[in-house]
């Protein structure tokens, strides 16, 4: 009893939300989204390794293909009814396009609303990771970017020279 | 007929292996794993990569070994190696880095990713951190055609591309370039890829350097493919094919092994053919005509059903109009709506009697048709009358194979049949391929003699060649000179091989071609030289619609017009691609015409009624191939809309007609009914198992356990989740809940083994590595050969004349335009050639065309103007057109004489 009564002087854990709304550190595991480059195009390149990963299968896209041969999703849809936030998508994202962020206000009387599509999901900027650029590293050339133009790589060789 | 075993030791224990074979072959048979590049058990050891490196004992006592590459080392008997040996695993480590130094970070936007033979080997030798930090060196891409993509940058010069390309399947025109650290591999310069069969480099190459570029536009995951086993319907070779399906379009096709048949390969009409399932010229709701034409109205399910019920109670007789193009079974479907005597085949009067003829040859004689595994081991091949590169082009591909036997077995044994290099140098000569034809064909520069003869001509010789090795069969009047020389070379070559081949077929439209082939078959085959006779179809299911035993179209339009039948009933068949038109329009004067196909065509602008049928990939069914092998295929997904499987649609006539008593309701009692009456189908239904089979209590999965979305995919129209669609029909279910291992054969619907992502997971369902499918490979065969004395073909025609005025019309084909469904696709419309006619020089000349003039052709519906095109080997007074190409669908029919004139000016 005299517990009971000494707890009554503690210092309150309980947070008046909406009120008062707690500080959430960036590896909070919310609401998903999918960031831009430090260029500011779609970091996304559809490989289908966070819908592969997603445990619940809660990602659905479809890859396409720019005229530059920039791969993007043509459709990303996650269906947030379904979505435990796990983070493996995160984890799985080798361009570190898809990101978890700490916001979990997205309750909705309808299930149908917790459908994001692409638009709803891409932000305009790089998100938690400020620097990564897949397509610097990557062989492929995209417009802008041409062959041997990737960090750590020789010019193009000529198929038909034959100095030793 | 067992093979001779060696004992070999691996980790000290002892393991029974055949002989004969590579240690790497030995191994991956045995189930372990070991990495390897660039062997491929088609294209053999050349010792390339280093990767398969092992670790080999003198004897028991020996600790210390030598590393040797498993590929290039017999599994002699008593062998010892160490694979898990640290300085063997250590070596493949080191490898796999080297080769992985330039390999560009692009995974993320590889085609290849997630079915990667370079994931999978790097993966599985443990190498994971990347240690080099200088510079990558870098290609530039080639355009290789609308088929295949290029991605150089991807390459570790395995040298499997040109192997398969140049040595395998003959191609000139993609090697390898440069020297050192950048080899390239390529064209000389951007171009489309000319080998028909470029598309299995995609599946050849182990990582993402040649990419299917069809995927690419509606590009998915391996994990992500709903896929089921199929066969091929655009040729009647049957090639074994793996479809893959993600939401509700058909995404790629990709090999699926049938040692029997196609083997590893497909070719670029099978395997890019597919659009048409996702064509916006697809039917997809039912339609009627009002009475008096017009344009047709959509229908919904329930009132087309009520309506063909109305329209089938109000018929006095039904005729039915069957397809070489459809299964068996909605072949069968009909004929029991129609009746057997108002059932027709859906084939020309011509092709009707080709069909039969093809069929009777190959149940008279002594000849047994051949498989494609049959014409790879032929060693003597004489082709009468076919191009067999663009009328089936896989057997091309086969005859590639089949001029290596000779020359491989004169060797005796002294080079090991695996040792690539070694066999190839050694077998520089070709062995015996003899062809006949009109036109040139790609195959004749591996020929030992390629002869170009009018129609007659080539069936003239062809009894010429029975005649010398059997002194029964009829000879040939007046074949003389050049071609006696040449009939006596050729029966010396077929009388001297161990499996004598003969290759004939409907292409040239000639009863004769095929009459003479079978005569040398036979004549081969009493003279102790068991022959092959192999007669290549036209349609997927050419043979099983002979098989099935319809009247020919003319007979239908009998009917219709005699009052018989004043219902017509036509199932996927586009009649106006096969007749004259005059005669396909009678066929509508019946008084109600149903239409049932996937494609908007000729056919369905005329019908009153249009229903929508599924394809091969929303519908299961059997297809009997040119060798008389029934192959059962699955549907991959499920029809949507208002499509339904042809045979639903007859079902529910039938129903109503009365000749069903109640619904078959699954394929498999229809099979059952088939089976019982249709003689020669009886075993039709053992070509798979039946809809009831399990395995574990489950049904086979057509979704891969890393099949991903399915509670995102339909979230957008609704976030409730349908159960997945059933599927009655088939051991096969729409999901991944199922069995994921590894069925029996005819249900393989994917290759996959822990570790294996790659198409090389098919090691471990075969019952050896390039063996046959454990289990046996799936089809069975309905058309076995009649033993005894031939009773040999007596009527040679006579020596070809030409005519005054006249030339004869000789039909050429392009594996790229002369098939129906195929030229839906974007790259093989891209590919198709425009319409031409083709002449001599003498004879262009003589008719007053110049080069690249005009002529015209006379036809039924009036003269129509094509291109000349000059081809100087074709025979005087012969002239050619291509088979169906745009605008010469039902023009123009084969082996008659028409009348040609220079096109007048404009």
């Amino acid at each position: 009893m005299w517990q009971v009564f000494l707890h009554a002087f503690r210092r309150r854990a309980t947070v008046q939300y909406p009120e008062h709304v707690d500080y959430l550190p960036p590896r909070w595991r919310g609401r998903i989204v999918l960031s831009r480059d430090p260029d500011g195009e779609e970091r996304c390149v559809a490989c289908y390794l966070c819908a592969a990963a997603c445990p619940v299968d809660c990602i659905s896209l479809q890859a396409a293909e720019d005229r530059h041969g920039r791969r993007l999703p043509s459709f990303f849809r996650i269906n947030f009814s379904r979505c435990i936030f796990c983070g493996y998508c995160e984890e799985a994202c080798p361009t570190d396009a898809i990101q978890l962020t700490p916001d979990f206000e997205m309750c909705e009387y309808d299930r149908q609303n917790l459908v994001y599509e692409k638009e709803d999901l891409l932000i305009s900027g790089p998100g938690k990771y400020h620097d990564y650029n897949f397509y610097r590293v990557a062989g492929v050339s995209i417009g802008g970017k041409q062959k041997g133009e990737a960090r750590r790589e020789k010019p193009p060789t000529d198929p038909l020279e034959l100095m030793p | 007929m067992s093979t001779p075993t060696v004992r070999i030791f691996v980790e000290s224990r002892p393991y029974e292996v055949e002989a004969g074979q590579n240690l790497l072959s030995a191994c991956l048979t045995l189930g372990f794993d070991l990495p390897y590049f660039c062997w491929h058990p088609a294209l053999h050891s050349v010792g390339a990569c280093r990767q398969c490196a092992v670790k080999q004992f003198r004897n028991e006592n020996d600790a210390k070994g030598r590393i040797v590459m498993a590929c290039m080392t017999p599994a002699a008997d008593g062998v010892r190696i160490s694979i898990d040996d640290p300085e063997a695993h250590a070596f493949r480590a080191a490898v796999i880095e080297w080769l992985m130094l330039n390999h560009p970070h692009d995974c993320p936007v590889c085609d290849e990713g997630g079915e990667c033979h370079l994931q999978d080997m790097t993966v599985m030798t443990g190498h994971w951190r990347r240690r080099y930090r200088g510079k990558k060196r870098t290609f530039y891409n080639q355009d290789l055609g609308p088929f295949v993509g290029h991605e150089m940058n991807r390459c570790i010069q395995c040298y499997r591309c040109v192997r398969f390309y140049r040595d395998y399947a003959g191609g000139g025109d993609l090697a390898a370039f440069s020297l050192r650290s950048q080899v390239f591999f390529g064209r000389h310069r951007s171009g489309v890829l000319e080998s028909g069969f470029s598309g299995n480099l995609v599946e050849v190459c182990p990582t993402g350097v040649f990419t299917d570029k069809s995927l690419k536009r509606h590009y998915t995951r391996k994990w992500d493919l709903e896929t089921a086993p199929s066969v091929c319907v655009h040729c009647a070779l049957g090639c074994n094919t793996i479809p893959g399906a993600r939401y509700g379009t058909l995404r790629r096709i990709s090999n699926r092994f049938n040692g029997k048949v196609n083997g590893y390969f497909l070719c670029d009409r099978g395997r890019f053919g597919y659009e048409f399932v996702n064509s916006a010229s697809r039917l997809r709701s039912p339609l009627m005509r009002g009475v008096g034409g017009g344009p047709a109205a959509p229908l919904s399910d329930k009132t087309a059903l009520n309506r063909l019920e109305e329209i089938i109670a109000g018929s006095r007789g039904i005729a039915g109009i069957g397809s070489p193009r459809a299964s068996l079974e909605a072949n069968f479907a009909l004929r029991r709506l129609a009746g057997p005597d108002l059932f027709f085949s859906g084939l020309s009067g011509q092709e009707q009697a080709l069909a039969q003829k093809a069929l009777s040859v190959l149940k008279a004689g002594p000849a047994r048709c051949v498989s494609l595994k049959e014409v790879r081991e032929s060693d003597a091949v004489l082709v009468l009358g076919e191009d067999v590169t663009n009328f089936a082009p896989l057997l091309d591909l086969a005859l590639r194979q089949s001029v290596r036997q000779k020359p491989t077995r004169e060797l005796g044994g002294v080079i090991p049949a695996w040792d690539d290099t070694a066999m190839r140098e050694a077998t520089r000569h070709q062995g015996p391929l003899f062809i006949v034809t009109p036109a040139p064909t790609r195959l004749d520069g591996i020929s030992t003699s390629a002869c170009r003869a009018a129609p007659d001509e080539v069936a003239r010789l062809g009894f010429a060649v029975a005649s010398l090795v059997d002194g029964k069969a009829p000879a040939p009047l007046a074949v003389d000179g050049e071609a006696r020389r040449l009939a006596d070379a050729i029966a010396r070559a077929l009388e001297e091989a161990e499996r004598p081949l003969v290759i004939a077929g409907t292409g040239l439209g000639s009863e004769a071609v095929m009459e003479a082939a079978a005569n040398v078959a036979w004549a081969l085959s009493t003279a102790g030289r068991p022959a092959g006779l192999c007669l290549a179809l036209p349609e997927a299911n050419s043979m099983g619609a002979a098989l099935m035993e319809g009247g020919p179209l003319t007979q239908a339009v009998a009917a219709v017009e005699s009052g018989e039948a004043d219902t017509v009933v036509i199932l996927e068949n586009n009649l106006y691609r096969r007749a004259v038109p005059a005669l396909v329009d009678k066929l509508f004067t019946a008084r109600n015409v149903i239409a049932i196909d996937y494609l908007d065509n000729a056919m369905m602008a005329r019908a009153g009624m249009v229903l929508p049928a599924a394809t091969f990939a929303e519908s299961d069914g059997t297809l009997v191939n040119s060798e008389g092998r029934a192959q059962r295929f699955f549907k991959v997904m499920p029809p949507e809309g208002g499509v339904k499987e042809s045979w639903r649609w007859i079902e529910a006539m039938a129903v109503a007609a009365g000749a069903l008593e109640k619904p078959w309701g699954t394929i498999g009692s229809l099979i059952r009914q088939m089976s019982e009456e249709v003689p020669a189908l009886d075993a039709a239904g053992e070509a798979a198992p039946g809809d009831g089979f399990r395995l574990h209590d489950q049904k086979v999965a057509r979704q891969s356990r890393g099949f991903s979305g399915r509670t995102a995919m339909r979230a957008d129209v609704n976030v409730r989740e349908d159960r997945p669609p059933g599927d009655r029909d088939s051991p096969l279910t729409f999901s991944m809940e199922g069995f994921q291992d590894r069925p029996p054969a005819p249900l393989v619907p994917r290759y996959w083994s822990p570790g294996w992502n790659s198409v090389q997971a098919l090691n471990k369902f075969q019952e050896e590595v390039g063996g046959p499918l454990r289990g046996g490979d799936p089809g069975r065969r309905l058309i076995e050969p009649a033993p005894g004395p031939p009773a040999y073909f007596n009527q040679p025609p006579a020596p070809f004349a030409r005519r005054r005025g006249l030339w004869l019309l000789a039909p050429l084909y392009h594996i790229f335009g002369s098939e129906e469904l195929s030229v839906f696709s974007l790259g093989v419309r891209q590919l198709a050639p425009a319409s031409y006619l083709a002449l001599n020089h003498a004879d262009a000349a003589g008719l007053g065309v110049p080069a690249r003039g005009l002529a015209e052709l006379e036809t039924e519906a009036g003269f129509l103007r094509l291109p000349v095109r000059l081809i100087d080997s074709l025979p005087d007074g012969v002239c050619a057109v291509p088979v169906c190409l745009e605008g010469l669908e039902g023009a123009v029919s084969r082996g008659e004489y028409v009348r040609l004139r220079a096109a007048p000016e404009e």
